[in-house]
């Protein structure tokens, strides 16, 4: 019996990898992250971290009590447990410059980037006084002022909104960048992949993050996608990947400073995945019967981005 | 036998063309596939090919030649040993040249191809033309390309994008000379990917920017109907008013000539059931520059949809250094006291041809052209029918759920009082587009039928 031909070592492959680099490397950010894979916070960065953390977390505890009195209505998505997110991404913005656009579950978006409470709450209760004035709601939400553009309701829509975003940074040359959150439910939509493309393609200042948080509304990832691991998504379009840990406020801030500096100075868009966890159901009305009661509580015991007491650096 | 080489038809649409070029001479051997002449339509230059072989044995129609219609015999071949019969020749060549008549009805000769009919002499002017102002012979699409790239010129937040619309310079030559002009920085040539790109357009809008994202025909913006409608649209409202989103959805819409059902479409009550949107649909060169013009410094999103059929058509066009016309003022294209005829787009010039019929048995049309789909000039409609007391509807469209049905609702909610006669809509046959010619020419309204509307609500 003839021997099967020995597969070539992971080191030949890496060779072959790098004569394919020479312009162009899936891996070069990745490996920049791991070098250095947790942001050195000082101090008071470390108290403000968790101090936006915590307003998100209890924000949203009180409009899941508020949705429960009937005091918010139609659809409303919480951000309770994925809070690392957008304070470790955010935190890194340049706001005089940089933009963020997002889906519908925005309200920790929003807070991170210091906009009142009230006016966000008041939206939410469907007032005049909130942001948009009452007509938008928890899905619609925006602050130009910010340079926030919402807040969409179209599962995948804020992705080529994005791409739009990023062409208008790269044709005004402001130097900004846009970030562009979508879930690992959207990563599956068409229009992500023709965002890719053309970003790739033109180079867009851009930042498309995936929070995975495990489920597009009751489906887990491994129901819905052939590919589970998202960063690896924007091979095709040559759009390298990061793969980030959701869950830790540091290690989001590090991945941060990699991806932003690497589009800012005009090599195109990343694609980072931060892996996380919703603790709530996708919508105050999903009762999640979709995984178990176990499951969560590990999440919520081992890995919370806002421990009681703060994980050593 | 000799074989004729007839003007090819190289689009659609295409009547007639330039022979720019032989590429052979008469005497030359001919093989299947050779080009033998480059031929020019209104969109681009084209190769036209040798099917047959044999021996190009007289030129007829010679290099240069513009206007030769579709059908032409612009050559003969013969087959190997075969002499030319000189009376032949010389009885085509008779029917040749500028005003030469196809040997046969074009193939694509279909419901559309009437020219409309001369501007009457009452036409209402438009109020913002000053006295005394030139007038510019211009066809449709030189008017929609010189509004995009005076909007350009003034506005360097405005720029184009969509499928061949730099290089190539547009599907429909719409967009030609912009890129020459402006870079492939303001003209940019997207991929075929009608989501994704108009989604970026939209966001590019939201950061500031003023997109013209053109469709190379609306029956693709389907794809895309999701930013038009819940993207764009909405924005502004969903903001409390916070965040505008100044864009123009444009491209041809409608039918056009043998393209088939997923080809052949009218978007406009799509469109204009959207709050949030701004829909045009012009039927001149006049209207399409001012109205394009109006659309690109709108804040809202607009959907302007032209008409490949109308693109090629001339119209006078005011020479003015700026001109704009308000979105949402119907025009009186002729002014009659018997009926209303309302119609936009290509309908309009059924509607005038109608008219002059009527007028030649009696009948007095007022005939109203909407340009502006939404917000629709319910007043302009009310006036007209106030003085006419019958109104009629022409719309190149499915009848259901229709312009023609919205037109009918104001009528009975806001004139009641002033109908003598039912109004009535002339639409479309209720089915998919069909493409054998005849049938295509059945499926779609015509000045007949308009005229046939017309004498009923007048009870002749």
């Amino acid at each position: 019996m003839a021997k099967q031909p020995a597969k070539p070592s992971s080191a030949a492959k890496k060779t072959a990898r790098a004569a394919d680099d020479t312009d162009f490397s899936l891996h070069s950010l990745q490996d920049a992250f791991e070098a250095k894979k947790r942001y050195a916070a000082s101090d008071a960065e470390m108290m403000e971290f968790y101090r936006q953390m915590l307003l998100i977390r209890r924000f949203e505890e009180k409009a899941g009590q508020l949705y429960g009195l009937g005091l918010i209505g139609g659809f409303c998505h919480l951000y309770i447990g994925q809070e690392a997110v957008a304070i470790g991404l955010q935190s890194a913005l340049d706001n005089d410059r940089d933009s963020v656009i997002t889906g519908y579950r925005d309200h920790g978006h929003m807070l991170a980037y210091g906009i009142d409470p009230k006016v966000i709450m008041a939206e939410l209760t469907g007032r005049e006084a909130g942001i948009s004035k009452g007509k938008g709601g928890s899905m619609h939400m925006f602050s130009t002022e910010h340079k926030f553009y919402g807040g969409h309701g179209i599962v995948g829509a804020q992705v080529a909104l994005g791409g739009g975003l990023a062409l208008a940074h790269q044709y005004n040359e402001d130097g900004g960048i846009c970030l562009a959150y979508f879930g690992d439910g959207a990563a599956n939509q068409g229009q992500v992949y023709e965002t890719f493309n053309m970003a790739a393609l033109w180079k867009l200042p851009i930042v498309f993050v995936v929070e995975d948080n495990q489920y597009a509304m009751g489906t887990a990832t491994k129901r819905s996608s052939a590919e589970t691991a998202f960063y690896r998504r924007g091979t095709a379009f040559r759009i390298p990947g990061m793969e980030v840990n959701g869950m830790d406020v540091l290690e989001v801030r590090a991945a941060a400073e990699v991806a932003f500096a690497h589009v800012r100075a005009g090599n195109g868009p990343v694609l980072m995945e931060c892996n996380t966890y919703r603790y709530r159901g996708h919508s105050m009305s999903d009762p999640a019967k979709y995984r178990t009661r176990e499951e969560v509580q590990e999440q919520r015991d081992h890995h919370d981005p806002i421990p009681a007491r703060p994980r050593t650096n | 036998m000799a074989i004729e080489l007839k003007m090819p038809a190289l689009s659609p649409t295409m009547e007639q063309g330039t022979l720019a070029k032989w590429l052979k001479a008469e005497g030359d051997r001919i093989e299947p596939g050779d080009i033998i002449a480059e031929i020019e339509t209104d969109k681009a230059t084209m190769e036209f090919e040798a099917i047959d072989e044999g021996v190009l044995s007289k030129i007829v129609i010679a290099a240069g030649t513009e206007d030769v219609a579709v059908g032409t015999v612009i050559a003969l071949i013969e087959g190997e040993g075969e002499e030319e019969n000189p009376s032949r020749v010389s009885a085509q060549a008779e029917t040749s040249g500028n005003n030469a008549q196809p040997t046969e009805p074009p193939a694509v000769a279909g419901a559309h191809s009437a020219k409309p009919a001369p501007a009457p002499a009452t036409a209402a002017k438009d109020p913002a033309i000053p006295e005394g102002t030139n007038f510019i012979s211009t066809t449709v699409r030189e008017a929609l390309r010189d509004a995009m790239a005076e909007e350009m010129r003034s506005d360097p937040r405005v720029f184009v994008m969509g499928e061949e619309v730099a290089e190539y310079q547009g599907a429909y030559k719409v967009t030609q000379g912009l890129l020459a002009e402006f870079g492939p920085k303001r003209v940019i040539d997207t991929p075929i990917t009608e989501y994704g790109f108009a989604g970026i357009g939209t966001g590019a809008a939201m950061g500031g920017l003023r997109p013209i994202v053109e469709f190379m025909t609306f029956n693709f913006a389907m794809q895309a109907i999701d930013h038009i409608i819940n993207s764009a649209a909405k924005t502004n409202y969903m903001s409390g008013g916070q965040m505008r989103c100044p864009i123009v959805f444009r491209g041809p819409n409608g039918a056009a000539s043998r393209v088939g059902a997923q080809h052949s479409q009218n978007y406009g009550p799509w469109y204009a059931s959207v709050p949030g949107l701004i829909v045009i649909a012009p039927f001149d060169a006049a209207d399409a520059k001012g109205l394009m013009k109006a659309a690109i410094r709108c804040e809202d999103p607009v959907v302007f949809l032209e008409n490949e059929l109308v693109y090629g058509r001339s119209f006078d066009v005011p020479d003015m250094d700026d001109y704009v016309l308000p979105i949402g003022k119907a025009r009186i294209m002729r002014e009659g006291k018997d009926v209303t005829i309302v119609s936009y787009s290509i309908g309009v010039g059924m509607a005038l041809e109608a008219a002059q019929t009527l007028a030649d048995e009696g009948i007095d049309a007022e005939v109203i052209d909407l340009r502006t789909l939404r917000p629709l000039d319910k007043q302009a409609v009310l006036t007209s029918l106030a003085k006419t007391n019958r109104l009629i509807i022409a719309e190149e469209g499915w009848p259901t759920c229709s312009i023609a049905s919205e037109v009918i609702s104001i009528c009975m909610e806001e004139g009641f009082d002033h109908l003598d006669a039912p109004v009535l809509r002339v639409c479309n046959e209720d089915v998919p587009l069909p493409y054998a010619a005849n049938l295509e020419k059945l499926a779609l309204i015509d000045a007949a039928r308009i005229a046939e509307a017309a004498r009923k609500v007048c009870y002749k």
